[in-house]
């Protein structure tokens, strides 16, 4: 009943408006690209939820792991510095 | 709800002494609401268990597509058939979400495929129930979507990403198909006498199987303590149960139809409805695979995945073609 070989799977990415970046919204299994962006559209698109598709094999996505997380990201939680409210502005300049 | 009954394969409770330290660290951050995602520890029975619940699940949407499809050709208005043909459509693409989100957890796609083909898994008990009339495909909307929505929309939160994303995506496409069902209700509730009796008949054979949906009574069961406490199930079958029950009473009456139960009376104490006990006699033979459809529902789905075959096989053919003709260029 199984086939002999499973189509790759694919990661789907929909851009929703012009402007705006195009988002991670699920995956799908599809035999090449083309048929996967045919796919993508019917599975992730019914209600115009976008202007353009991107698919990418799963295969080909590396990713950082989860195990590392810490020493990965712990650099950015000593630097309060690089957000704006850090820094005091009198109240008599108004915004900035 | 679409998975009935999910298996954990504990015998009890874990107290935090009794879990080794990853699983002590894995039950803290589920207990502060963070997501758990696919790459990251987890205890293997929460892996199996919840492979288990989201393909059972994701099998329901495959097999519900049957029993609605059923009307598609027989629609009574052009609109109508437009709207049930969305309808299928969209529980295909849930069965696709739910699938994608067990791949996470290291099943495949065609070791799934086989489960269901075989009739090895499990679907909701609710699809083995055939759709006589019209009026079912109004009663399925209203009933069925109700009492599945139930019990996604507090999945949303449920700790695993994936499982909440996929339950995220569903729950906004879901509303459509419970309004769309209880419009097409209004409508035959408002009609000729004969229209109005098809719904009230409809919800007559409805009623009682969308009540068994939720699953016999958990409040003593072990596997469901556990899913609680893994919060990939969010509240009790009788909880939810009652829910559906407070909710469906006033729609019911609202389109004039009489809810078959003589049991059922508003209990102000309470303040909710009392009402009687389900046959669940029924339940576990349905289960069991003796419902009214069971061998037909999967009959047709193994049919249907035999006939796509050369499809499937051209499609690989195709991109396969493809692959080499890029190939050649390159050399």
């Amino acid at each position: 009943m199984t086939d002999k070989k499973e189509w790759p799977l694919w990661e789907v990415f929909i851009r929703s408006q012009h402007g705006l970046a195009h988002r991670h919204v699920g995956s799908l299994h599809a035999p090449d690209a083309e048929m996967a962006i045919m796919n993508a559209r019917d599975v992730y698109t019914r209600r115009n939820e976008g202007v353009s598709i991107w698919v990418v094999r799963a295969s080909d996505i590396a990713a950082s792991s989860p195990s590392e997380k810490g020493p990965l990201f712990d650099p950015a939680n000593s630097k309060v510095y690089r957000h704006p409210t850090f820094y005091e502005i009198p109240e008599e300049l108004g915004h900035m | 709800m679409y998975a009935q009954m999910v298996k954990t394969g504990v015998d009890h409770i874990q107290s935090k002494e009794e879990m080794s330290p990853e699983e002590r660290a894995f039950q803290d951050r589920v207990d502060q609401d963070i997501k758990i995602e696919p790459k990251e520890w987890m205890p293997e029975a929460y892996r199996k268990t919840l492979i288990r619940q989201i393909s059972q699940h994701a099998h329901s949407e495959i097999i519900g597509m049957q029993p609605e499809g059923n009307w598609i050709t027989r629609a009574p208005t052009l609109e109508r058939k437009a709207i049930l043909l969305a309808k299928v459509q969209d529980e295909a693409g849930h069965g696709l979400y739910l699938y994608c989100a067990a791949e996470t957890l290291g099943v495949s796609r065609d070791e799934l495929m086989e489960q269901l083909n075989s009739g090895k898994a499990k679907y909701s008990s609710i699809f083995n129930y055939p759709t006589l009339t019209w009026a079912d495909i109004g009663a399925i909307g209203w009933l069925v979507d109700g009492a599945a929505i139930m019990n996604q929309v507090p999945l949303q939160r449920c700790s695993y990403g994936p499982y909440s994303r996929a339950m995220i995506r569903i729950c906004k496409e879901e509303s459509f198909h419970q309004r769309q069902g209880y419009d097409a209700m209004t409508k035959l509730a408002r009609g000729t006498p004969e229209q109005k009796q098809m719904a009230q008949d409809a919800l007559n054979r409805w009623w009682w199987p969308s009540l068994m949906m939720f699953g016999p009574s958990d409040a003593e069961s072990v596997h469901s303590a556990q899913s609680m406490r893994w919060k990939i199930k969010i509240n009790s079958n009788d909880e939810l149960r009652q829910k559906f029950v407070d909710q469906t009473v006033p729609q019911a009456e609202y389109l004039g139809l009489t809810v078959p139960d003589p049991d059922l009376k508003w209990n102000a104490e309470r303040g909710h409805y009392d009402f009687g006990e389900v046959n669940w006699d029924e339940f576990y033979q349905v289960i069991a695979g003796n419902g009214p459809c069971n061998r037909d529902r999967l009959r047709t789905r193994v049919k249907a995945y035999e006939e796509g075959r050369w499809v499937r096989d051209a499609a690989d053919a195709y991109a396969a073609k493809k692959a080499a003709r890029t190939k050649a260029k390159a050399a």
